[in-house]
């Protein structure tokens, strides 16, 4: 029995009036990679924003390390050691390049990741540090969020379509060195439209529909078929 | 025409001063969006404290400074995280009515424990000397103060431009959830940024009580010229709002010269005629 | 059977409208029946109601959240004096062309201080306020910065007697909260009205709805500073006396204005009208304390932006779901059969 290291427990999630998660369980262990597919509103960002502490839960539906974190607030989970590369990658525009990675270090924790090893995996970045972080090419401000996320040096990461917008051959790249970000020992959460992307990093799978997790499984383990039927309500 | 660059001067160095009723204003407006309408009987408040202490401890005001800045600072955290966090959000009549609210209670507060006598801090030989300078006759404490806003905006722009402090004012600007999700407690660090907004209001109103005499009243003026500056020179720019400050400053002193009860209205009026042909001020911020 | 209806009316409204009017008779009737001291408390309390539907029709209803009303409060006092010494109008009719004034002097105003958004805008209302404030003082014919009374002649060209001009005051006092109270509740049950209510509750969709927002907020800022110069020429009509601090006074006609609405229920059309009794409720009682009583008074108003930002109205709406002056549509189901 592997360590569990998240555990969500009948999350929900409410904007207002509208439900946009109804009662998702599921369970992180430690040193996996997930990936989280489903259609466009199907409720992936809002899954994320929960556990990242954005949204209003009751303290039991989300559990770290054992413990209840649902009602703890943003800055405080991230102190915990959970970290995200936001969809949209939602740099702060007024920040330069090392400002941005500067900022990601602010929970102070220690481990592998530091200035120069983000500036090491990504050297152009190194080059550009003292520049605004909106001069950059998309892939290179997917650097910066990736990279401003490591700066935290979590245990639990989570990426939010982070091929979203990029031409392909960037995301090959990003692809490519995903395996050295994840390596150090850290667990990872990936939300991804392209679903053999997600399926190859990933060793389990969990596809939500209208809020709900509609399939879940080892990505060995679940046909292309289950997937196109748990992606889109459809059964053939 | 000596006399013309006289009042030319003067106004610049007045200028000084509305540069630190403005500064705090424009740093909050900056880090949260918020606009204090109390901000003006903030500084008033500083200048009664500024008073209380130098009697109670016989000490000259700036030395009251080492105990009215630190208790301001205090204040604005409190304030902040007690009350003013609250009300921020994507409605603006909270801020607005919460802070106009306060507003009326430090007023009719100070009336009560005060009276409404008109009040002035001490600041002996200082207040009179003047230096020679070109056959312009500069007040030392006009000079001081100037000198006391250039220094204070050059403090607040290395704090924000170079320093974590600052570093996280920007960050929580540019994007309050995501800031969040790197660890910075938004109510915490709103909290701060009220209380740098209120140490720069302390000094402001120390120099205040020494240059003019004060009374409860005066905070909706002190606010306006504060305003004024912050507009003139642009949102977002500090040294742009020490511009705008200056321009104030200049506007009511040729207006002043022209005719007395002119002095006022003629800084409303440069303030109407910038917002009518550049209503983003005359040095708006230039980012992202 | 039950059949399904829209309707506007709702049995509190009806029941209010008819309350209303049978107060009215005897609010008009008040000459007769009220000694001269509540005479004139019930003809402020008229004023401040008007004041406050008009400052709740832009604040609440198109967000322009002013503090600068002061300006068209003294600017209608002060037309009031200068076109009845210097015009020779009749105090009445020097009163509607200082609504008339204010409506086009407002307009420019509204150009220049629409580029500020929010509580920019709020204050830069207050500049301009301050530029009327001033610019009064410097008129040396209208008493300058100490202010003038207004001239015998005048006084006695509304009645002969002292109870006649009293009784006069106090109608017209009156009159101009029913018809601002009317103007305003009948414009907000027009297109342009509910547009009003949807750029409230959202500028981008009611930009979507295609409304121009700009048009109508300075149709309402025209609208509000025409009616609130009529009231502040009426205002100083009960004074008989006006200087420049007294007529662009902040707190007096703003600050009050303003607590008077936040408290009754800002948006809503009968929160003036409560908020206006519980003002003049407690400063009736409270005023002996004099600046606590504003400091209370701050605090209340603090208090309920937080804890119940629709105010008394809202707190009473959401209990018993009434609404005096319908505005929404509502589904009802009459019941055909008696008696369930
Ligand atoms: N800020 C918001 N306010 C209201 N509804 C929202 C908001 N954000 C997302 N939603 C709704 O919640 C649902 C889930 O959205 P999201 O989590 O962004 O989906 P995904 O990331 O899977 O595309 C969608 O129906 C979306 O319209
Ligand atoms: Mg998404």
């Amino acid at each position: 029995m592997p360590d569990t290291l998240l555990a969500l427990n009948g999350l929900d999630a409410h904007y207002g009036d509208f439900q946009a998660l109804f009662g998702v369980d599921m369970e992180v262990h430690a040193g996996e990679v997930i990936s989280i597919i489903g259609a466009n509103g199907a409720g992936k960002t809002t899954l994320m924003r929960s556990i990242t502490g954005l949204m209003r839960n009751t303290a039991e539906q989300i559990n770290h390390l054992g413990q209840p974190i649902g009602r703890l607030r943003a800055d405080q989970v991230a102190h915990r050691g959970i970290a995200m590369v936001p969809e949209g990658r939602q740099l702060f525009p007024s920040l330069s390049i090392e400002e941005n990675l500067l900022v990601g270090g602010k929970v102070g924790r220690t481990g592998p990741w530091s200035l120069s090893k983000v500036y090491d995996m990504f050297p152009i970045l190194a080059e550009r540090k003292g520049q605004k972080s909106m001069s950059l090419s998309g892939g290179q401000q997917q650097m910066v969020a990736i990279g401003r996320a490591l700066m935290a040096n979590p245990d639990l990461i989570l990426f939010d379509e982070i091929s979203l917008g990029l031409a392909p051959v960037v995301i090959s790249d990003i692809y490519k060195a995903l395996p050295d970000i994840i390596g150090e020992g850290m667990t990872a959460m990936l939300v991804e439209q392209d679903i053999s992307r997600a399926l190859q990093v990933s060793s389990r799978v969990y596809c939500l529909q209208e809020g709900r997790v509609s399939l879940e499984g080892r990505t060995g383990d679940v046909s292309r078929d289950d997937i196109t039927a748990a992606y889109f309500g459809v059964t053939t | 025409m000596m006399e013309w660059t006289n009042a030319i001067v003067q106004g610049v160095l007045l200028g000084g001063l509305y540069a630190l009723f403005a500064a705090g204003l424009s740093l909050i407006f900056g880090v949260m969006r918020l606009v204090n309408i109390a901000h003006g009987d903030l500084i008033v408040l500083a200048a009664y404290f500024g008073l209380t202490t130098s009697v109670m401890l016989g000490v000259h005001p700036f030395a009251a400074l080492m105990v009215v800045v630190p208790l301001m600072a205090g204040l604005g955290y409190v304030l902040q995280r007690g009350l003013l966090n609250r009300t921020l959000g994507d409605d603006i009549l909270p801020p607005l009515l919460v802070t106009f609210g306060l507003s009326v209670i430090i007023q009719n507060a100070l009336l009560e424990s005060y009276s409404s006598d008109p009040q002035k801090l001490s600041g002996g030989a200082i207040e009179t000397a003047s230096l020679q300078i070109g056959g312009l006759a500069l007040g030392v404490l006009p000079l001081l103060t100037f000198g006391i806003a250039v220094v204070v905006i050059a403090l607040l722009q290395w704090i924000f431009y170079a320093t974590s402090l600052g570093r996280g004012f920007r960050a929580v600007s540019d994007n309050q959830d995501i800031a969040q999700i790197m660890g910075f407690n938004k109510a915490h660090v709103f909290g701060l940024a009220m209380a740098l907004a209120l140490a720069v209001t302390a000094i402001a109103g120390i120099l205040l009580g020494i240059r003019t005499s004060f009374d409860p009243s005066v905070g909706g003026g002190r606010l306006i010229f504060g305003f004024e500056a912050v507009i003139i020179g642009g949102l977002g720019n500090l040294w742009g709002t020490l511009a705008g400050g200056v321009i104030l400053g200049v506007a009511q002193t040729i207006g002043a010269k022209i005719d007395p009860g002119w002095q006022l209205l003629a800084g409303h009026i440069v303030f109407l005629i910038v917002l009518a042909v550049r209503p983003n001020g005359l040095f708006p911020r230039v980012d992202h | 059977m039950t059949t399904a209806f829209v309707t506007r009316s709702t049995r509190a409204s009806r029941i209010a409208m008819i309350i209303a009017v049978l107060a009215l008779i005897v609010l008009a009737a008040a000459p007769w029946w009220a000694g001269r001291a509540d005479l004139r408390l019930m003809g402020e309390i008229f004023l401040y109601l008007a004041l406050a539907c008009l400052w709740n029709l832009m604040a609440g209803y198109a967000g322009l959240v002013s503090v600068g009303q002061q300006a068209f409060v003294g600017f209608g006092g002060y037309m009031l004096f200068a076109l009845t010494m210097f015009g020779g109008l009749h105090p009445v009719v020097a009163i509607l062309a200082g609504g008339v004034l204010a409506a086009i002097v407002s307009v420019p105003i509204a150009i220049l201080v629409f580029r500020l958004r929010g509580a920019y805008f709020a204050i830069g209302t207050w500049v301009v306020a301050e530029v009327f404030r001033l610019s009064f003082a410097q008129v040396s014919s209208l008493g300058g910065g100490s202010g003038s009374s207004l001239p015998v002649d005048v006084v006695r060209s509304l009645a002969d007697s002292r109870s006649g001009r009293e009784a006069l005051a106090y109608w017209l006092a009156l009159g101009a909260a029913v018809v601002v109270i009317g103007v305003v509740y009948a414009f907000l049950r027009t297109r342009r009205g509910l547009a009003l209510t949807a750029i409230r509750d959202s500028e981008v969709a009611a930009s979507g709805l295609g409304i121009d927002i700009w048009r109508t907020k300075l149709e309402v800022y025209v609208v509000t500073s025409a009616f609130t110069a009529i009231i502040g020429g009426l205002i100083f009509l009960q004074k008989l006396r006006i200087s420049p601090d007294a007529a662009f006074s902040v707190n007096d006609w703003t600050a009050f204005v303003i607590f008077i609405v936040v408290i009754g229920g800002i948006g809503t059309l009968e929160g003036p009208i409560i908020g206006t009794l519980l003002f003049f409720a407690l400063r009736e009682t409270l005023a002996d304390y004099g600046t606590a009583y504003l400091i209370a008074l701050g605090a209340v108003a603090i208090v309920v932006m937080l804890k119940a930002p629709k105010g008394v109205w809202g707190l009473i709406r959401d209990r018993f779901d009434i609404e005096l002056f319908p505005l929404s549509y509502r589904v009802r189901t009459r019941d055909d059969h008696q008696g369930n």
